[in-house]
């Protein structure tokens, strides 16, 4: 069932990867195809998964809900499942999930015949938590590495895993990592800004062009990166946000196991002043 | 396989500079016509320059230059004046804001924290002018303000942090230091010392705004880019008159997540999402030390953070001789 106006013309057979006709079909604004049918399921397994395992918890406070991977001890083995089993479980479906959904993106954008980039830039934030959740863990042996899956228990994961390299600020990918964040913030707060008022002038002006974009760039700090620049830029600035972060977890532990701050000694012994 | 994905631009085209649209009430003119430059253009446009300096503009330029050298030169100082103990420890070096002994008075001597109250008067003072700079550059194109204000959002922040939370507080100790390592240990200290930020519920919803920001920035530069062979990074035109890349760009999140924003409102959702961050940044700051002591204490009272289990160690300050 289209609803957007022009959506009907848009609802076309074909730029499956996969299962040919068989999932083709719409289920009201969604797409459906073999991935999102892969989607459903291990998306749907793994929210079960995690509200069976809440059931044996000691709480329902959705806050404090916690599903904890396996102990240390259980190294890369599978571990029981009420001892880590559905963490590690309900982790496979995740991945699933996401990769699925990131493939359900690709027929989209074949439907479409638009660009791969959304379902390239969804790719990043995947090797994101798959570092945290895969790569980390298994280079360093054991699944208990891995966060937990809680609100506030994934924040205590954070901040004793920083304290345990003694303050994590120093952490050199992860200051990259925090600078891509907050430029990004800052370009997209200026992009969406410029492009609304050009559409929302001053009271009783025309709508302002393009040009005028690339004049009140220019004319403030001299460059303007232009209409489609920008959004190169701001996929390059997001994505290496996500890429730094992952980088800065997956170093700590199998690369550098002491303390951040301790790292930059190597700047202070540089031959050329010691 | 390998195709065309619009990353870099292929083809430059080269004529006679842009020189902008007509000032209204400018006192100057632009300087200089510009240049190209080759490498500018095969990621975004070629053209650098020209500028409008303005009187708000160069009179921002000397207070941020004031405060970055008033910094750079206490810096040296702390080394000694030895200029290569200054590049060596220069990420270490700190100005740092004046002592608990002084409380928020306005007069302290200069080398006991009197030099970080004048440099960061004069980045603040900066910062203001280039804030009205922008909203006047916006005003002399007949734009609207909405840059100016995004930039405001975030001075709203730093003087949070250096001059509102210090006032409320009633001490200049508790503002941020200058320098790259100091202010890190500022911001881990500050954490520990009141239970842990996490805890502090607008500094999730900062972190919130601040990954969405990220996340909405890669969905929307990825989309225009995606639909760029149908002209999608024209999204004025695309607003005004819309046209088969905003339909595309629509659907495919439409048939994705079951919801799409227009060309416009994916702009307003931006720039909400990249104001909001420093906005509730913020208000999570003035609230730490002067409304809430210990973030991890009160989430325990309000029910989101588990109560350490007993340790049986009495605390010394319930004992009948402790000091009152």
């Amino acid at each position: 069932m289209a609803l957007l106006s022009f959506e009907r013309k848009y609802r076309v057979r074909g730029g499956t990867l996969i299962g040919g006709d068989l999932f083709d079909f719409w289920v009201g604004p969604f797409y459906v195809g073999f991935f999102g049918v892969t989607t459903a399921i291990t998306a749907t397994l793994g929210t079960l998964l995690i509200i069976y395992a809440a059931s044996l918890g000691p709480t329902w406070n959705p806050w404090l809900i916690s599903i904890a991977p396996p102990d240390i001890s259980y190294g890369l083995a599978l571990a029981p499942l009420r001892e880590g089993g559905f963490w590690q479980v309900i982790t496979i479906c995740a991945i699933g999930a996401f990769v699925s959904w990131a493939l359900r993106e690709v027929e989209i954008c074949r439907k479409l015949g638009i660009g791969y980039h959304v379902p390239f830039a969804y790719g990043f934030a995947i090797f994101a938590y798959v570092s945290l959740e895969v790569i980390r863990p298994f280079l360093l042996g054991a699944w208990g590495f891995g966060f937990p899956y809680g609100i506030f228990s994934h924040l205590d994961w954070v901040s004793n895993t920083g304290y345990q390299y003694l303050h994590f600020h120093y952490n050199p990918a992860h200051m990259i990592a925090v600078s891509f964040f907050f430029v990004t913030g800052g370009a997209l707060a200026f992009h969406g800004a410029l492009v609304l008022s050009s559409v929302n002038p001053a009271p009783g002006e025309d709508v302002k062009s393009p040009e005028y974009e690339d004049g009140f760039f220019r004319d403030t700090i001299g460059y303007s990166v232009g209409t489609l620049g920008i959004h190169r830029l701001g996929l390059f600035l997001a994505l290496s946000a996500g890429f730094w972060s992952a980088v800065c977890i997956i170093i700590s532990g199998p690369l550098w196991t002491r303390g951040w701050p301790e790292w930059w000694s190597w700047w202070l012994n540089l031959p050329i002043w010691s | 396989m390998a195709r065309y994905q619009n990353m870099f631009t292929q083809v430059q085209l080269r004529g006679p500079l842009e020189a902008g649209p007509p000032l209204r009430n400018a006192t100057f003119t632009r300087t200089g016509p510009g240049f190209y430059n080759y490498w500018m253009g095969k990621f975004g446009n070629a053209q650098i320059g020209p500028i409008y300096l303005g009187t708000l503009g160069m009179a921002s330029l000397i207070f941020a230059f004031l405060s970055f050298e008033i910094i750079g030169l206490n810096m040296w100082a702390s080394v000694g004046w030895n200029p290569v103990q200054f590049v060596r420890m220069l990420p270490w070096l700190a100005l740092e804001p004046p002592g608990p002994e002084y409380g928020f008075s306005m007069f302290v001597p200069l080398n006991k924290g009197g030099w970080w109250l004048i440099a960061g008067f004069c980045m603040t003072t900066a910062l203001i002018l280039w804030f009205l700079r922008t909203y006047i550059r916006a005003r002399a194109l007949g734009m609207g303000t909405h840059v100016a204000w995004a930039f405001a959002a975030g001075i709203f922040l730093i003087i949070t942090l250096g001059f509102i939370r210090p006032m409320l507080m009633g001490s200049w100790a508790e503002a941020v230091p200058f320098g790259i390592f100091p202010h890190l240990d500022w911001t881990a200290a500050f954490s520990i010392r009141y239970g842990n930020l996490f805890y502090n519920p607008f500094h999730c919803l900062s972190i919130v705004f601040l990954y969405g920001s990220t996340l909405l920035f890669a969905m929307h530069g990825a989309t225009i880019l995606a639909v760029g062979r149908y002209g999608g990074e024209r999204e004025i035109e695309q607003i005004t008159d819309r046209g088969t890349a905003s339909e595309r760009a629509a659907l495919f999140w439409r048939w994705t997540m079951g919801f799409n924003a227009t060309m416009e409102s994916i702009h307003r959702w931006a720039w909400w999402f990249a104001v909001l961050t420093p906005l509730t940044g913020g208000i999570g700051i003035l609230l730490t030390g002067t409304v809430v002591d210990n973030w991890y204490m009160w989430a325990v009272m309000h029910h989101y953070a588990p109560g350490y289990p007993g340790t049986g160690v009495i605390d010394p300050a319930t004992l009948p001789g402790a000091p009152k």
